[in-house]
């Protein structure tokens, strides 16, 4: 029972980081019909603003250790601390979440000069192109991050106050060893927070309908006197948001490094097309599931009886489901099928 | 296009061959003229121009062809260990079991189209790989890969003679089939793999796939079944690719799971996409730069660049190295991510486009401004 | 710097000229041992001899191969006789005269292993056939040493291994012209051994994660055999997809499995993610039947340790060297290589160091390139004064044997390299194992 239920908990938060790197990807596909390899690329810079924003913050005086020659080791302290203190320190504490301030209008820019400086000039070529050119762009964004941060992880905890395990077990009168991590929890109801209000943008505001209508027929919207172009491309920037902002958050979860968009981005496009392309809804329904999946395969029990299948559920529940549902769960016709 | 119809095969074959069998020399002066990359250039040119009779005739981008090259090098590998040294019933038995491959990811792949297709090709990318990694490790041995050993079988050579004291090595009726001889058996197979791709491009069977990639909901009108044909030409690139492993193997008797990865079968689709999708020629251009690109660009180090710019005055000397060094050696996949960008941007066709309009203002009297507006 | 460079170009544009004079003769290329002493690559009166470093340039490993390639660069210097000398001031016995092996003058090439075992042998096979190297050495994963460990002895050219832990690398598939310095999983589990009962007592109950391919295997394989030796339950050994980079579904098992230890056979990514992760979910606070529960990361490395920042604090595990030791070898080569780059070697930097000197040496030592020579210089080979104390190259199986460093990630640091805690310079003695437990087979010495 306890196993199934954290096993549950795992897999919501799995999901939740799927259905929020799908949701940006569909969004951007659904209406610029642009298939956007770079978006896991988007992922990582989203990670990366925390990590420079954690640097930002320590700044430090270097106090050399003079006990060792031949070159310069130091012990660092930040001027934060110098300068305010405890107040400094718990600055710095805070510096994954407080990134979101950084990570939002850098998003947005990296956002718009990316659809304006290139995607936009690929809307009428063929998905094999869009494919290749932000393919193109994912290596160069990667290899540009790699120069400057290196190719290790680079460690960016949570804020103390939530790095360790909340007793949900006892909360609810079951075991003991049912505890699961603030920070993972914070990250669960984050992603709902983001969901929702990307849904309610697009269902209670009037730009958000003009571009679920524009996702429907373009040309018709067009016709009216609407600049969907426009509309489009902060559609983009907020896409580019929406990914730069599940990065931040994960980022204490899995330390940064240069390539962990790539290891996203298959996975993320499975997540898509199996929820349908271009469907909001089916991304995060998609995302949820195959979290959820995805943990309990690699359930002992699980394993024991069909091994290797915690390697292959995911690709396995792919292809099932456009087997039998031939546009993915939630998809419309005629999307992507020439 | 215009050159390939009025030239008859033979001539375009004998051309071919000739510039295929003078690699050695003409790579000379590139730096490239040695055993193993011009074996990766003829092996992974069988690769291309089998997924170009899929991705460029039907326009089916599939993320899975590494899937059968994989399957290619263990065939091949199990069959030195089992068989015999010779290189004959690996290919064949390669190839075989490949196409049978192909078969089943094509049947159930090809029943849907466009990205779902990819998808369901890269889906069943990762289940083999992942699976080759892990759980199938005594056929494949994971990650250090398949390799010979001196206890195999190898029950046919058995029949002829005994074991020597080291590894044997692949050979083809006594011919060892590394370096040199390595390189013109797989030229060979090149050659061979290219006539195929050549009769397929000017066949009726050919023009059905063109007509597929160009409205498949005509040809379904017109009363044609378009699946044996897509089925068809997944199975021939399928049996390609296998051959291609086959060759890896047959030059260099290991197998790895990771030629299976999805990564490995973007590298294809790139290297196609790169030299011009759907053109006899372009995907073998696209091959030959990548290749060169990921063997020679990236051991290029400091001490190499200093030597380049040797002829510049010392203080431009060093600046050229200092400009130059992000994108060479380590650097080289940022060479690859902005050549990749750059062809796509302004050569959609890929290189042999590029050729095109190249040919088109030097040797045509129109001025450079018509051609210009032709290139979109 | 400079002028040393310009120096090494005029020689390599020499020895370019050379190579493709070589390759004129393009059928003829990669016969070998035609005659008696005809080897692939022989330097014959070349002034020059070249040697390849294939190290992971790109991917997950690339800044431990960056660490790499400066270690071998420096080297190179050392032999020339450029430099402080290095090692070459405290190794003995030594033969090195600072001319370069054997009075030609050393230059080297440089390759990408991609941190794959196709990519690995594709640049290994460049330097061979092209570049005409006479050994290469480097790399950074057990399962491309390995690949390119069997390609060596196909082409007849030796191949110092750099960093791979595999117990597979010297055992099952060890071979004639592979040589490992590093330690192994082996002798990891040797070490361990004792200082896991002295901390954590007889009665624990272990719970392996493991990577999931032959480096992870062999790891859990010897620290079972350790623990269980100590007497210690073993829970349960948990397989996880190699870049799994979530590891929670395989994390909150653990918290009800009764047990009190956890072993992570990870290494790099992988084993940064599942620590940081492990942490996240409380493991390290928790108490089991009145035990405090504890991780151990077997395979340890300073630049590791960076990654996982904070997490790392306190957790026990193995290196095969650091730059902290004492010994006048450990303080000779951290002095050379911090004056040249400003910060100290990696473990990895260490070994392929000491890999090329160790190569160099046995040229002398046995007056000529050709490899079956060679080979039988460093088969048994003892030597000092290369930080690890005491040292041999074993015969039977081409494994070093040495002082393994049990350590722990440092509570306090004092400085950004000071990062881990020597907990015990295990002696030699104590990780030494039978050759033939692995079983393999070396093969020939002339191919």
């Amino acid at each position: 029972m306890d196993a199934i239920l954290i096993q549950l908990l795992n897999g919501l938060d799995k999901g939740a980081a799927y259905a929020l790197i799908a949701l940006g990807l569909t969004l951007v596909f659904g209406t610029l019909g642009v298939v956007n390899f770079a978006h896991g690329a988007l992922f990582m810079l989203g990670a990366f603003c925390a990590v420079t924003f954690q640097k930002i913050l320590t700044i430090s005086v270097k106090v050399v250790d003079p006990s060792i020659t031949f070159f310069t080791a130091y012990k660092e302290q930040p001027y934060l601390e110098i300068w305010f203190g405890d107040v400094g320190l718990a600055i710095i504490d805070y510096a994954v979440p407080l990134s979101i301030f950084m990570a939002i209008p850098v998003m947005l820019l990296i956002g718009l000069v990316m659809e304006r400086g290139l995607i936009r000039h690929f809307y009428k070529r063929t998905h094999a192109e869009q494919i290749l050119v932000t393919f193109g762009l994912a290596i160069v964004i990667q290899e540009v991050i790699r120069h400057f941060f290196g190719a290790n992880p680079i460690p960016t905890p949570a804020p103390d106050i939530v790095s360790s395990s909340a007793a949900i077990g006892s909360w609810l009168g079951l075991s003991e060893n049912l505890v699961y991590p603030w920070w993972r929890l914070i990250y669960l109801a984050f992603s709902a927070l983001i969901i929702t209000s990307v849904f309610a943008f697009l269902q209670l505001t009037t730009f958000g309908m003009i571009v679920r209508a524009g996702m429907f027929d373009r040309q018709m919207v067009g016709f009216l006197g609407i600049d969907v172009q426009r509309k489009f491309t902060i559609v983009f920037g907020l896409a580019a948001v929406v990914a730069g902002l599940a990065g931040v958050m994960y980022a204490p979860i899995l330390p940064p490094d240069y390539h962990m968009g790539m290891d996203f981005l298959v996975l993320s496009f499975v997540v898509v097309v199996v929820g349908g392309m271009g469907s909001l809804g089916g991304a995060v329904a998609a995302g949820f599931l195959l979290g959820i999946l995805q943990s309990f395969a690699s359930m002992t029990v699980i394993t024991e009886l069909v091994p290797g299948i915690d390697q292959v559920i995911i690709y396995l529940v792919a292809v099932i489901v456009l087997l039998t549902r031939p546009r993915g769960l939630m998809g419309r016709k005629g999307v992507m099928e020439d | 296009m215009i050159l390939e119809k009025k030239r008859s095969d033979l001539v375009t074959m004998i051309l071919f061959s000739m510039v295929v069998l003078s690699m050695p020399i003409w790579l000379n002066p590139l730096g490239a003229n040695y055993p193993d990359l011009l074996q990766k250039f003829a092996i992974f040119g069988i690769f291309a121009i089998g997924y170009n009779i899929l991705f460029g005739l039907t326009g089916y981008l599939s993320f899975g062809h590494a899937i059968f090259l994989g399957v290619g090098s263990y065939t091949a590998v199990w069959s030195f260990k089992l068989l015999s040294m010779n290189v004959i019933p690996a290919v064949i038995s390669s190839v075989i079991l490949a196409g049978i491959v192909a078969a089943f990811v094509g049947f159930v792949s090809l029943r849907r189209s466009g990205i779902y297709f990819s998808i369901l090709t890269l889906a069943f990318a990762q289940m083999f790989y992942n699976l080759a990694y892990s759980v199938l490790t005594p056929i494949t041995n994971g990650e250090t890969g398949l390799q010979l050993a001196l206890e195999d079988p190898r029950v046919i050579d058995r029949l002829f003679s005994t074991a020597g004291e080291g590894l044997p090595s692949t050979e083809l009726f006594g011919l060892s089939m590394s370096g040199y001889s390595g390189f013109y058996f797989c030229a060979v197979m090149l050659i061979v793999a290219f006539y195929v791709s050549l009769k397929i491009f000017n066949s009726p069977f050919g023009l059905k796939l063109k007509a597929i990639k160009s409205n498949q909901h005509r040809m379904k009108y017109t009363g044609y079944n378009t699946r044996p044909y897509l089925l068809t030409a997944f199975i021939i690139s399928g049996m390609f690719a296998g051959l291609a492993g086959a060759l890896m193997a047959v030059t260099d008797p290991l197998a790895g799971a990771e030629r299976m990865q999805w990564t490995a079968s973007g590298e294809v689709v790139l290297m196609t996409i790169l030299g011009g999708v759907g053109t006899l020629y372009g995907p073998l251009l696209g091959v030959v730069i990548i290749k060169y690109l990921e063997n020679i660009f990236s051991a290029v180090n400091e001490a190499v660049l200093q030597t380049f710019f040797d002829f510049l005055p010392s203080w431009l000397q060093d600046t050229m190295v200092v400009i130059v060094s992000p994108f060479v050696g380590e650097g080289w996949h940022l060479t690859l991510g902005l050549m990749f960008m750059g062809i796509v941007i302004f050569l959609p066709g890929g290189i042999t486009e590029g050729f095109q309009k190249m040919k088109k203002r030097f040797f045509t009297k129109e001025n450079s401004e018509s051609s210009n507006q032709e290139g979109k | 710097m400079s002028d040393n460079t310009k120096d090494q170009n005029t020689i390599s544009r020499r020895n370019m000229l050379k190579t493709s004079a070589a390759l004129a003769a393009a059928p003829m290329f990669f016969t070998k041992g035609a005659y008696a002493k005809d080897f692939t690559n022989n330097p014959g009166n070349s002034s020059t001899v070249t040697l390849g470093f294939n190290v992971p340039q790109t991917g997950a490993y690339a800044d431990e191969g960056a660490d790499e390639l400066r270690a071998f660069k420096l080297a190179v210097k050392h032999l020339n006789g450029k430099g402080d000398g290095g090692l070459m001031n405290t190794m003995k016995p030594m033969n090195l005269k600072g001319n370069g092996i054997l009075g030609k003058k050393v230059v080297y090439v440089t390759g990408d292993t991609q941190t794959k075992s196709d990519a690995a042998r594709a640049s290994a096979k460049r330097m061979i056939e092209k570049d005409g190297v006479i050994m290469f050495s480097g790399g950074s994963s057990s399962g491309v040493a390995i690949a390119v460990q069997s390609l060596a002895q196909e082409a007849g050219v030796i191949f110092m291994a750099g960093l791979t832990h595999s117990n597979d690398t010297t055992g099952k598939d060890k071979r004639r012209y592979g040589f490992r310095h590093f330690f192994n999983a082996k002798m990891t589990g040797s070490a361990l051994g004792p200082v896991l009962k002295e901390e954590m007592g007889i009665s624990r109950n272990a719970y392996h994660l493991t990577s999931d391919y032959t480096w992870g295997w062999t790891q859990e394989e010897s620290i079972k055999e350790t623990t269980e030796a100590l007497g210690w339950n073993t829970t349960a050994t948990v397989r996880t997809p190699v870049g799994a980079g979530d590891f929670s579904q395989f994390i909150t098992p653990i918290l009800n499995s009764g047990a009190d230890t956890l072993i992570l056979n990870h290494y790099g990514k992988d084993m940064i993610n599942s620590l940081t992760q492990s942490v996240q979910f409380g493991l390290r606070d928790k108490l089991v039947n009145g035990k405090q529960f504890e991780i151990i990361v077997p395979l340890y490395s300073r630049l590791m340790a960076q990654g996982a920042g904070e997490n790392l604090q306190g957790i026990l595990g193995t290196t095969n060297w650091d730059w902290q030791l004492r010994d006048e070898g450990s303080k000779a080569f951290v002095k050379s290589f911090g004056t040249e780059y400003g910060f100290p070697p990696s473990m990895a930097a260490h070994t392929c160091y000491v890999q090329t000197l160790l190569y160099a040496n046995a040229c002398e030592n046995a007056g000529t390139f050709y490899p079956p020579e060679v080979i039988r210089q460093l088969e048994g080979f003892k030597f000092d004064g290369m930080g690890n104390g005491e040292t041999e190259y074993r015969a039977e199986d081409h494994q070093c044997f040495k002082d393994v460093l049990v350590v722990r990630g440092k509570q306090n640091p004092s400085s950004q390299f000071d990062l881990l805690d020597i907990v015990k310079e295990v002696p030699r003695s104590e990780v030494e194992y039978d050759a033939s437990i692995f079983g393999g087979n070396l093969g020939p010495y002339k191919v």
